[in-house]
This record gives structure tokens, C-alpha cells and sequence, in this order.
């Protein structure tokens, strides 16, 4: 394991004790900073998520190192919780943490299975288990990403075969420790909920990141971002009219972040086709690209009588 | 003689004054077919700005000029004298919608590095052929025309089988995914040999080398092209001891074994039941020559389908159209005929044994043999798209001068799905057949193994025989027998796209 | 006697790296990997128990010996095989098969004849474990 890394120390290994390890040389040589720049470009903001990043790359590439000095390391544990409201990133982050991992040679393949509880849990007896060691030899070799992980957890019924998928979890987490990384993702506080009910698992969890809500103006931005993306762009107008709207979203039930900013925008692109349809005659391509403010306006946020948000 | 109508003659229908723009002038229909002797190109045998549709034939030729004869018309000559044509300008073309079956030359390439030769481009109608026939396909391609003497020489490079005319032939009786499920066989190349010496054996002393080689460690032995029914043995002797010994060997390995029972014979009749013996015994694999001709290939492919049967094809006698450059058939020609009439293997070459072959041509062979789709491939001899239309592939057979040494070469040029075929390289083993056979099982399990494994073989192949070689003795002794033994010869039938370069260098 | 069937038969056996680096060459060509195990090898014995379904969508060998070490577990002296299929059109087969455990002690075949008109035999191929009922054979 740890290929990069190692490559990185034989160049600068001595022929005494007192070897030199270039840290950095090590770190460019694991290509990981790309992994890294491609998450600062395709994530706004997150600072505290990109820094609790950076230093779990930091932590395992200095363990790689001790490995190689023949240092005492704890077999790392790399289980992680991602917590924080729904739209904060935490999916685009797995899939990143997985390249990274996979980079810096703690997993073999660098891929990320992402799964809820209907693929891990079944219907009857007997069910469960080979759905859940199912799942987990697809994840081998890459993250396993469990979003929502706390629907696994259902007290209430005792009965219920989520208990079953835990177990199996927990036991691929300790045994398989070299073949999978398991990543559990949730709303912050039933997360912490599940952990406090289920300590077995909280106690392999070895890194906690949380995803806090964007910004009104960091959202403005992933707004833009989308926009470029789609190749539309707003008028003067619609871009005051989408910054009023962002504030009065984050007030409103159900709200999910940059999954309500993607939805919004959605739906002004139908309203823009709409409208640009009812007025018929000859259109330019600044038609076509333009979103106005009327087209996010009639969203139910403004209280117009639209029945969609 | 009230048929012998002169053009001169005032017959209405054939004086139209329509004007056509037909090869290199523009003729009038009463000019076109007056009595004498046109160009082939006047005549509509070229046309540049010729398409050629989805369902034409297409064939390519190189071509030999006279000293003084146009290439154009030359391939317009071609064109002809493979379809409709005559030396001179018949009348009762106008019966027919003669524009349909003449042959149209549509380009003409000079050949790279070698003046006076060109690359002929012919596309023919779909319907100048009956369906599922190679007999026909093949004297309307090949039936007069080579021995024109306008041209000094001409060799057909390679054909374009359309999907239509393609879906007319069942193809392969077996293939090679079936034949491998049969076998029970995955994953490597199958291993063979020709009984030796070839000829004066008799049945029980035959029958021994065959069980020694299968008991050894080979999948299959294999009858020469010329083994028959001989005063030394005749052909029931021969099935009923080969049988004993496939038999005694699969008992022996708990493996499917086969031996090509050769069952080329005089007529059909003595074919069919020699064919028929074969199976009775419970033989898995029945063999012919390419020498029985075209029909009876296609007879024996059918009676092979019917009957459960690998049917393999020894290409007796194909050289002597195959390997000059200048005149014949290419091989690759002979490989897509013998897909379409349906044989499951094919002698094609080994690149580095004794026979002759290039290594890119030969793998252009492979490539026809065995692909569901041939992609435009000029240094391979490739010249047109093929689309298979989901025939079987044909498992190239390489025979001939090769030896476990030579493993890393043969598994990086010819691939998996080959039957290498070690006849002096396994009867010829110090320690006895089965020891050959062994050192040649060992040397390929290994060379897959690593080559799986990533191995860089081409390179690493010397050492990794070598390491194999320490837990068995008898390829040891094979690597010692044969270290030093290539047939490095410059090949005759090489591409024109590419600069040559010979195997072992 | 040995058993010879599969694509590494004529080699030591294989330690479970050898076998490890043969799944993640399969693996790297999108072949999907499945485990069969039996006590009747005969050689037209072609359908073998298969344990458990193809294991499709796999990325990584390690799901795989999981699989593999069950199997063994389960049936220690039976003889187990990995199969790689690949649904490639114009192949959707098997691209390689290796046997990868096998019986302490192999007693083999034997041939059976009976003597037929003229000089013809009807041979008949007889593991000499098929003597005993499945699953007491090895």
C-alpha cells in the first residue's frame, strides 16, 4: 500500500538512520492535491469541510510515513460520519474522500457505492444478510457511502431487520478493514442519535465531519455555477429576484440546500420555455439563454399561486 | 443462323440515340453495342465515381499490367472478365439490365514501393451470386480472369462480404465459444500435435502417440493432411486405435480429449462414412482437407452441424496460390470463404515457426477468423470493414516448427483463442511424448498465468519459462532440446503498409 | 491421479494471491465471477453446484475470496472452481475457469469397456468417487 508514498521516500532515503521524509514530495507525488482542487472548484465554500479534509489527508499520508520509518501506527481506522442537512455536500465529499483514500493507497479501487437502507435491509428472514454482504463485497476495494444510516436503527420495532444490517456492518467494518471504507451520512442530530443507541458502531467511526448549511451568498454562487453549467444565465432583474428567493427558501419547510437552489432553477427553466412559447414569434439566442425574474417569481416561495416551491 | 444478327443490321430497339455517359466517353447505346471489340472501360467496367452500396461484393485485386496497358482499363479488364464480359461486345446484353451485373471498377491505387502494381477496387451486384454457394462466389471471382494475358499477373487481396450475402451462409458448424463450452476449455490457447513421422505408422503405433501426447497433457492430436487410408494403415484401423487412446486419455486426466480424425477421401460417399464411423466411435472432432474443394468443405460443414461435430480444415495446398505477392489468392481471402462455408479451425500460420508468414498478415487471418467485426486494418492486409453478422468464429490453428521456448512470442502474437500445435515439439521430447506434452501444457498455464498476472511476457517470457521450468523437469529438457532453434526468414507475403520485419528479431 | 480440467491445472496450486491477481484480471475486463464446486468431476460433467449466484458488479477481489473462503469452508474436499463470464456480444461465456481446490486424495477414472460388433468398444468414463452417494465421495 501506500505506492505514491513510498516512491516519494525511496527517492529522498539516505543510507544512514537519519533518513530524510519529504512530506511534500510524498503529497505531490500522490497526486492528491488534484483530488483536493477539484473539490475547492466543484464546492462553494464548505470551508470547515475542506479543512477537516485536508487534515485527515495530512494525518494518513504522515502515517504512511511512520509505516515506512517502521514507526508504531495503529492500523488507521478510516470509518467517517457526515452529517449536516440535506444539499451541504456530503455525497460529492464521499465521492472525493473515496479518490483520495484511494490515492494515497488506503483503498485498492476508489470507488464509492452509495446506498440507503432499502438496499441493505430486507423483507423477510433470511433476507437481509446476503443483501447486505452483497452490497458490501461491491463496495470492497472503495467507500461504502450509507446515507440516512440512522433508518437502519428502528427501536420502536423489535422485530425490525435493520438491527441484522448493523451487525453485518459492524462486523465487515472491523474484519474488512483493509478492503472497505465505511462512510455514514445523516441529518446531524439523529445521527448522533443512532450513535449514542448504538455505541459499537460510534466507536469505529474514526473521523466526524459536519456539513454546515451554505450562506445566503455562498448559495448565490453554486446558483451561478449551476447556470454556467446549463449555459443560461439571468437578467438584471432575476438576479435580485433569485437572491430574495434564496432567503425567504432557507425559511420554508423541506429545505435542502443546493438541492433546493438545483430545483428552483428546474423550474424557472420550464417557466422560461413556457413563457417564451405563449409569446411565439422570432427568437434570439439571448432569449433563449435568459432567465428573467418573472420566471422565478411565480415559485410558491413569493406566495404566488403556483402549488410547487 | 437466325440468331446471328449483325449490329448493322436495322433492328429498332438498338438504335437508341440516348446518350450515355459510360466509362471514360460517352457512347450512344447503337455505338456501345455495334459489333467489335471497346475498351473494357468504354464498356461501363469503370467508373470512378462509382458507390458501392451496403449489399456489393467487393473485391480488391493488385494488379500486373502488360507493359502498356492503362491500369484503369486493366481493372475495367477485371471487372469484366469476372462478370459479364466477353472479349468482344455481344448484343444479347441488351436482354438483361445489364448496368446491374457488370462488375465496376471504382479505384485504382498504385501499390506503395513497388511500381507497375496497382490496387485494383471492384464492387460487384449482389446479384451476380447465389446465395450460401462459395463454388460460385468463387469461379465469379476468380474463374477466368487470372489467366488474362493483358495482365502479367494478378492477385485478389480481399473481399467485402456484404450482410446480405453473409446471413446466406450457416458459418461455423461449431465455433469457438461453443467448442470451448464442449471442451470444457477457458482461457488459453488449446494445445495440439501432428502424429509423427507422418507416414508408415500402423494403427497400434499410431494410436500410441496419440495416447501418450492426450495422456501428457495436450487437448488434441491431429491426423496429417496426408494421412488417409494407406497400405500402411487404413483409415478404421486408425479411427478404432486413435479412439482407444482418447478414450484411455480422458480417463486418465479426467479432461475432454480429441484426436482430428482425418476423414479426407476420393469421393463423398467414402467421406460420409468415414465421418460417420468417427462418430459412432464418439470422436469429438472430424478433419478435412482443403484439396476436397469448395462443395465438398460445405458438405462436410453441413454434415458436421448435423452431427454434433468439430469439423477442422487442413489447408493442403494453399500455397501454391497463396504466397507469391503478385499472383493468386491472398490467404485472408481463403480465411473469410472458409467462415462463410463453415469449418470451426483453420491452419493459419504461426508467425514464428517454419511456415511461411508475417507477423501482421498472419494476424489480419486471425483477425478474419475469429472477430464478430473487422475494422479497416491496411498494415494487416485488412482493406475493407467486415461485419460477421453474428457468425461463429473459426479457432486458428498454428502448425508448425514451434516449441515451448517459443510461448511468450506465440501467446503475444496469435492470443487465446488458437490451437497451437507442437508436433515436433512434443514427439520430438528427449524424455518421450507425454513429457513433451507436459513441458508444453506447463509453459503455457505458465505464460497465461503471468501474462494475467501483468507480466510484461514479451520481455520477461525467457525468465518466466525458466521459473516454471524448476517444478517441471520435462520442459526444462524441452528449453534445453530447443533453445536456440528459429526459422528466421524473410517472408514473401507481407503487407504493403508497413516496413517488414521478421518474428524472432 | 490429478484432475487436469480448468486453465491452471498443470501448475502448483495456486496460493490465494496467485488466485487473487487472476480475479482482479478478470475483474479489470468486466467479467462477472461466479464459484462452483462438485464431487463428480467426470469431464462431461458440465453443470457443477454453484455457490450462490454470479457475483456481478464487483470492483475488488477481496468480496470475491470472502466468497471463495466460504465455499472452502463449506465444502473442504470437494473440488471448487472460479468461472469468469463475459456478456460481451458474440462471447457471452466463460473466459476462464481454474479450478482452485481439490480433494486430498484423487482416485480418478476409470474406463469401463464393452465390446461392441467387429472390433468396436463402447467406453464409458467412471469416477471412481460416483461409487459412493454425493456429498460421502472424498
Amino acid at each position: 500500500m501506500q505506492d505514491a508514498a513510498m516512491n516519494a521516500l525511496s527517492e529522498t532515503a539516505g543510507p544512514t538512520e537519519n533518513r530524510a521524509f519529504d512530506i511534500h514530495a510524498a503529497f505531490r507525488d500522490s497526486r492528491v492535491a488534484d483530488v483536493l482542487a477539484e473539490l475547492d472548484r466543484e464546492l462553494v465554500g464548505l470551508a470547515p469541510v475542506k479543512s477537516r479534509v485536508r487534515d485527515i489527508c495530512a494525518l494518513l499520508l504522515i502515517d504512511a510515513l511512520r509505516k515506512q520509518a517502521g514507526l508504531s501506527t495503529a492500523a488507521p481506522s478510516l470509518h467517517m460520519s457526515f452529517t449536516g442537512n440535506p444539499g451541504t455536500g456530503k455525497t460529492t465529499v464521499a465521492l472525493r474522500m473515496a479518490q483520495i483514500l484511494h490515492r494515497l493507497g488506503y483503498v485498492r479501487k476508489g470507488h464509492l457505492v452509495a446506498v440507503t437502507r432499502d438496499d441493505l435491509v430486507g423483507q423477510y428472514i433470511g433476507h437481509t444478510a446476503p443483501k447486505t454482504r452483497e452490497v458490501l463485497k461491491r463496495a470492497m476495494g472503495g467507500v461504502l457511502f450509507i446515507d440516512e444510516a440512522y433508518y437502519l436503527y428502528r427501536p420502536e420495532n423489535e422485530r425490525d431487520y435493520g438491527q441484522e444490517a448493523i451487525e453485518i456492518l459492524l462486523q465487515e467494518m472491523e474484519n474488512s478493514r483493509d478492503d472497505l471504507v465505511v462512510i455514514l451520512a445523516g441529518y446531524k442530530d439523529r445521527m448522533d442519535r443512532f450513535f449514542r443507541s448504538n455505541p459499537g458502531l460510534s466507536s469505529r467511526i474514526a473521523h466526524h465531519i459536519d456539513f454546515p448549511d451554505y450562506t445566503d451568498e455562498e448559495l448565490f454562487a453554486i446558483a451561478q455555477l449551476m447556470l454556467d453549467e446549463m449555459q443560461y444565465r439571468l437578467s438584471d432583474a432575476a438576479v435580485e429576484t433569485l437572491r430574495e428567493y434564496i432567503a425567504r427558501r432557507r425559511a420554508q419547510p423541506h429545505f435542502a440546500n443546493a438541492r433546493s437552489i438545483r430545483n428552483a432553477l428546474d423550474r424557472a427553466r420550464l417557466r422560461q420555455a413556457s413563457r417564451l412559447f405563449a409569446r411565439g414569434g422570432p427568437l434570439t439566442q439571448t432569449d433563449l439563454v435568459t432567465i428573467e425574474a418573472q420566471d422565478l417569481r411565480a415559485s410558491r416561495v413569493f406566495g404566488a399561486g403556483g402549488n410547487d416551491a | 443462323m437466325a440468331l446471328a444478327v449483325h449490329a448493322s443490321t436495322h433492328i429498332p430497339w438498338l438504335e437508341d440515340t440516348t446518350m450515355k455517359q459510360i466509362g471514360h466517353r460517352t457512347l450512344s447505346a447503337a455505338e456501345r453495342y455495334k459489333a467489335g471489340v471497346l475498351k473494357y472501360a468504354d464498356m461501363g467496367y469503370w467508373d470512378g465515381d462509382y458507390e458501392p452500396k451496403d449489399t456489393d461484393v467487393l473485391a480488391v485485386f493488385r494488379i500486373t499490367p502488360q507493359e502498356g496497358v492503362d491500369p484503369t482499363e486493366a481493372a475495367a479488364a477485371v471487372a469484366g472478365e469476372s462478370s459479364t464480359a466477353t472479349w468482344t461486345v455481344v448484343w444479347t446484353d441488351r436482354l438483361t439490365a445489364c448496368e446491374r451485373y457488370r462488375a465496376k471498377a471504382y479505384r485504382v491505387d498504385p501499390v506503395p514501393g513497388a511500381p507497375g502494381q496497382y490496387f485494383a477496387y471492384i464492387a460487384y451486384d449482389l446479384d451476380l451470386f447465389e446465395p450460401g454457394s462459395i463454388a460460385n462466389l468463387s469461379a465469379s471471382i476468380i474463374g477466368n480472369v487470372f489467366g488474362f494475358k493483358p495482365l502479367k499477373a494478378l492477385r485478389l487481396e480481399d473481399m467485402r462480404l456484404p450482410v446480405a450475402y453473409v446471413k446466406t451462409f450457416p458459418g461455423p458448424p461449431t465455433g469457438i465459444v461453443v467448442e470451448r463450452e464442449r471442451l470444457d476449455k477457458f482461457g488459453r490457447p488449446l494445445l495440439g500435435a501432428t502424429v509423427k513421422p507422418k507416414l508408415g505408422l500402423s494403427g497400434k503405433n499410431y494410436g500410441r502417440v496419440v495416447y501418450e501426447a492426450l495422456r501428457g497433457g495436450l487437448d488434441f492430436t491431429k491426423d496429417d493432411e496426408n494421412i488417409n487410408s494407406q497400405p500402411f494403415m487404413h483409415w478404421r484401423d486408425r479411427f478404432l486405435y486413435c479412439m482407444e487412446a482418447v478414450n484411455r486419455a480422458q480417463a486418465a486426466t479426467g479432461e475432454v480429449k480429441g484426436h482430428y480424425l482425418n476423414v479426407t477421401a476420393a469421393t463423398m460417399e467414402d467421406m460420409y462414412e468415414r465421418a460417420e464411423f468417427a462418430k459412432e466411435l464418439g470422436s469429438v472432432i472430424v478433419m478435412i482437407d482443403l484439396v476436397i474443394g469448395y462443395t465438398a468443405i460445405q458438405s462436410m460443414s453441413k454434415w458436421a452441424r448435423k452431427n454434433d461435430m468439430l469439423l477442422h480444415l487442413h489447408r493442403a495446398g494453399h500455397s501454391t496460390y497463396t504466397r507469391q505477392k503478385s499472383h493468386g489468392v491472398s490467404f485472408r481471402v481463403i480465411s473469410k470463404w472458409m467462415r462463410l462455408a463453415g469449418v470451426d479451425h483453420l491452419h493459419a500460420g504461426t508467425v514464428v515457426g517454419k511456415l511461411e508468414g508475417d507477423p501482421n498478415t498472419v494476424q489480419g487471418y486471425y483477425g478474419v477468423l475469429r472477430e464478430t467485426h473487422n475494422a479497416v486494418d491496411l498494415p494487416r492486409g485488412l482493406f475493407f470493414e467486415q461485419d460477421w453478422a453474428g457468425l461463429g468464429g473459426v479457432m486458428p490453428v498454428a502448425s508448425g516448427g514451434i516449441h515451448a521456448g517459443q510461448m511468450h512470442q506465440l501467446l503475444t502474437y496469435l492470443g487465446e483463442d488458437c490451437v497451437l500445435q507442437f508436433g515436433g515439439g512434443t514427439i520430438g521430447h528427449p524424455m518421450g511424448i507425454a513429457a513433451g506434452a507436459t513441458a508444453n501444457r506447463v509453459a503455457l498455464e505458465a505464460m497465461v498465468l503471468a501474462r494475467n498476472e501483468g507480466r510484461d511476457i514479451w520481455n520477461e517470457g525467457p525468465d518466466i519459462l525458466a521459473k516454471a521450468a524448476r517444478h517441471c523437469q520435462p520442459l526444462q529438457a524441452a528449453l534445453d532440446t530447443w533453445r536456440d532453434v528459429t526459422f528466421d526468414y524473410a517472408s514473401t507475403d507481407t503487407p504493403d503498409f508497413v516496413p517488414t520485419s521478421t518474428a524472432a528479431a | 491421479m490429478r484432475l487436469t480440467q480448468g486453465t491452471f491445472s498443470f501448475l502448483p496450486d495456486l496460493t490465494d494471491e496467485q488466485i487473487r491477481a487472476q480475479i482482479e484480471y478478470c475483474l479489470a475486463r468486466g467479467w462477472a465471477l461466479s464459484i462452483e464446486y462438485t464431487d463428480d468431476p467426470h469431464p462431461r460433467n458440465t453443470y457443477w453446484e454453484m455457490f450462490g449466484a454470479p457475483l456481478f458488479d464487483l470492483r475488488d477481489a477481496a468480496g470475491i475470496m470472502q466468497e471463495l473462503n466460504a465455499c472452502r469452508a463449506t465444502f473442504p474436499n470437494h473440488y471448487i472452481k472460479l468461472n469468469a463470464f463475459d456478456a460481451t456480444r458474440g462471447i457471452e461465456s466463460l473466459r476462464l475457469s481454474f479450478i482452485v481446490n481439490r480433494p486430498a486424495d484423487e482416485p480418478g477414472f476409470g474406463l469401463v469397456r464393452q465390446e461392441g460388433p467387429g472390433r468396436q468398444q463402447r467406453y464409458t468414463t467412471r469416477a471412481y468417487a460416483t461409487e459412493r452417494p454425493e456429498g460421502k465421495r472424498y
